[in-house]
């Protein structure tokens, strides 16, 4: 895909179709390494080890589980032509954690894109579910910086009449990500 | 006009999908973001690409295009020929690259 950031939301879809009630998103750059790391966790109802054998055939995939589509295998195929790594670990009942390691000097690199679009709309087209995205960043001298959005927290503070789709809640959804991306990226070469 | 009359006048060779050759030929794409070629080449297209793996083939599937043709001699993956012949989604070679290659489908299609 044109972006990665689509990827994630075409996976954390998967898992919403999984029945997931808590989908956790985690981004983490390590500039010494090289390595984009992106994960989507989920507690929805996973895959046999059948399945999960099958999901990153997109025959499999496109004939047996429409919803699930290509977005697995595309983003593998993403993965592994900048030289990175794809994994893929699913418990029936437990639910299932994708995980893809970019290496953001390849030529083949597809960007990033607009990660924080994706995590607010999950919030806003999902507000009866729960989201965790987490993201890190490793800089050259060793140094770590990573901030988290959680909407457990955000319901607790909020309160059970203020749905997380509100367009206050929404808003502050986009400055908090905004300005902790900022913070985060602030000085550092990604 | 069917994918075969076009491969034979432009000097394809075929690798695969023998058995789609009969599919006419309605149009041309070129691209190889294979996401993007999902949502943008139309049935019947003939689509241009150096990406000879399972999911091209895929995308070619749900695309409904007519035949895949790899240009400059771009490989064509094992696991991905056997699904062309399965689905018979005709792959062909050819040495041009794809702009010479889009230019000789024009001319076919005039």
């Amino acid at each position: 895909m044109r972006e990665l950031s689509l990827n994630v939301m075409d996976l954390a879809q998967n898992s919403i179709s999984a029945g997931a009630s808590l989908v956790t998103v985690a981004v983490e750059e390590d500039l010494g390494a090289d390595t984009l790391s992106i994960s989507i966790s989920d507690n929805g109802k996973g895959m046999s080890p059948e399945q999960v054998e099958h999901v990153t055939d997109p025959f499999f995939t496109t004939r047996t589980t429409r919803s699930v589509g290509l977005g697995v295998p595309l983003f593998k195929m993403e993965a592994e032509m900048t030289g990175g790594s794809f994994s893929i670990h699913s418990v029936l009942g437990e639910g299932t954690t994708t995980a893809a390691v970019f290496k953001p000097s390849s030529v083949d690199m597809i960007p990033l894109g607009d990660i924080n679009g994706t995590v607010s709309m999950l919030v806003l087209m999902n507000p009866d579910l729960d989201f965790v995205f987490t993201r890190k960043l490793r800089l050259e001298n060793g140094e770590e910086r990573e901030f988290a959005l959680r909407t457990l927290e955000l319901r607790e503070v909020l309160g059970e009449d203020v749905p997380l789709n509100a367009p206050d809640v929404t808003q502050w959804v986009n400055e908090y990500l905004a300005e902790n991306t900022a913070e985060l990226l602030g000085g550092a070469e990604t | 006009m069917t994918v075969k009359e076009m491969a034979e006048a432009c000097g394809w060779k075929l690798l695969a999908g023998e058995e789609g050759q009969d599919n006419e030929v309605d149009g041309c794409y070129v691209g190889d973001l294979l996401s993007w070629v999902m949502g943008r080449a139309q049935a019947g297209n003939v689509w241009l690409t150096v990406m000879g793996n399972l999911n091209a083939i895929a995308v070619a599937a749900l695309a409904d295009t007519s035949c895949i043709v790899l240009c400059e001699d771009s490989a064509l993956d094992a696991d991905a020929q056997k699904r062309a012949d399965m689905q018979g989604i005709p792959v062909y070679s050819c040495s041009p690259n794809l702009y010479d290659t889009a230019v000789q489908v024009h001319e076919m299609l005039k």
